[in-house]
């Protein structure tokens, strides 16, 4: 096949994948902090610091994916 | 199909030096946040002035931010990270205006910034514990952890660079996709949301830098 063809269906397939596991994960950690916000609101501006920190973290991982597709797509070192 | 956000343009040749477009950029935010600061405390009062009412309003409550999370006095760490803050929102909302790329949303900004920080926290942490007192919170909590210690010092600093990167220049490059497919006012909601993830991204790398340091200069770490 195409190294384009396989670049680009590579690229597709990364972000599509890579963006399931963040996504989870940032719903699990916005929940939990609504609900901490919800039990001890006094203690809103300490949960969402923390929360923003830990959302930063998590999304690092969609980021990692879309600048790997972004390499196979602009950057490709096999494509000549 | 849109230009690649990895590449950059030359704009001029200062002998060897390519000087690329979002240095430009930068020199242009660097000056307009100067001749800002300038102005603004020219006239510094007891009674404040709407302007001034505004600049201690920014700089008390990035103060105590970072008392927050530090947990000693700011002052020692205010001048780098409230530059950082107001350099990152300039930087990143810069971007909304017509014709301006963000310089941000090139990978060599956020790779000096992030190396900034990466100097600071050693300067930081051998500042408040002496060089021997730093190297060996390297190898807390046990000698074994050395490894995995000085590991995360690099890629907590490689993955701040590719987060700031990466959030910025996606926004661009969805508002650049958007522009070529649908026309001209489509991306107008789009680059609003540009806009809160700038600050947000601002935020947030102000926040991460200040743990790091916080983590740095923490005895009891």
């Amino acid at each position: 096949m195409d190294i384009k063809l396989i670049s680009i269906a590579a690229a597709a397939l990364t972000v599509s994948i890579g963006s399931i596991g963040p996504a989870l994960a940032e719903g699990r950690s916005v929940a939990a902090a609504m609900d901490a916000i919800a039990r001890q609101p006094e203690a809103a501006g300490t949960i969402s610091r923390t929360l923003f920190v830990g959302l930063a973290m998590i999304e690092t991982m969609a980021i990692y994916c879309l600048v790997i597709a972004l390499l196979l797509v602009f950057a490709n070192p096999y494509a000549s | 199909m849109a230009q690649s956000p990895i590449a950059t343009t030359v704009l001029l040749h200062l002998g060897p030096v390519n000087i690329t477009r979002p240095v430009v950029t930068t020199w242009a935010i660097l000056l307009a946040l100067a001749l800002a600061s300038r102005l603004l405390t020219r006239r510094l009062a007891m009674r404040p002035t709407r302007g001034q009412a505004i600049l201690e309003l920014i700089v008390v409550g990035i103060m105590g931010q970072i008392e927050e999370v530090i947990r000693k006095p700011p002052r020692p760490f205010l001048p780098l990270l409230g530059t950082l803050f107001i350099f990152l929102v300039a930087a990143n909302v810069s971007g909304v205006l017509p014709g301006v790329q963000a310089p941000t949303a090139t990978l060599e900004t956020p790779a000096a910034l992030a190396f900034i920080v990466f100097i600071a926290v050693h300067f930081h942490g051998v500042r408040s514990r002496g060089v021997f007192g730093y190297l060996a919170s390297f190898a807390q909590p046990k000698l074994i952890m050395l490894p995995l210690n000085l590991v995360s010092e690099i890629t907590r600093t490689f993955s701040m660079m590719v987060r700031l990167f990466g959030n910025v220049m996606s926004g661009e490059f969805v508002v650049a996709l958007i522009i070529g497919l649908a026309g001209l006012f489509v991306p107008v909601p789009l680059m609003a949301l540009e806009i809160l993830v700038g600050f947000v991204q601002a935020y947030i790398f102000t926040v991460l830098a200040t743990v790091f340091i916080g983590a740095a200069v923490d005895e009891a770490a």
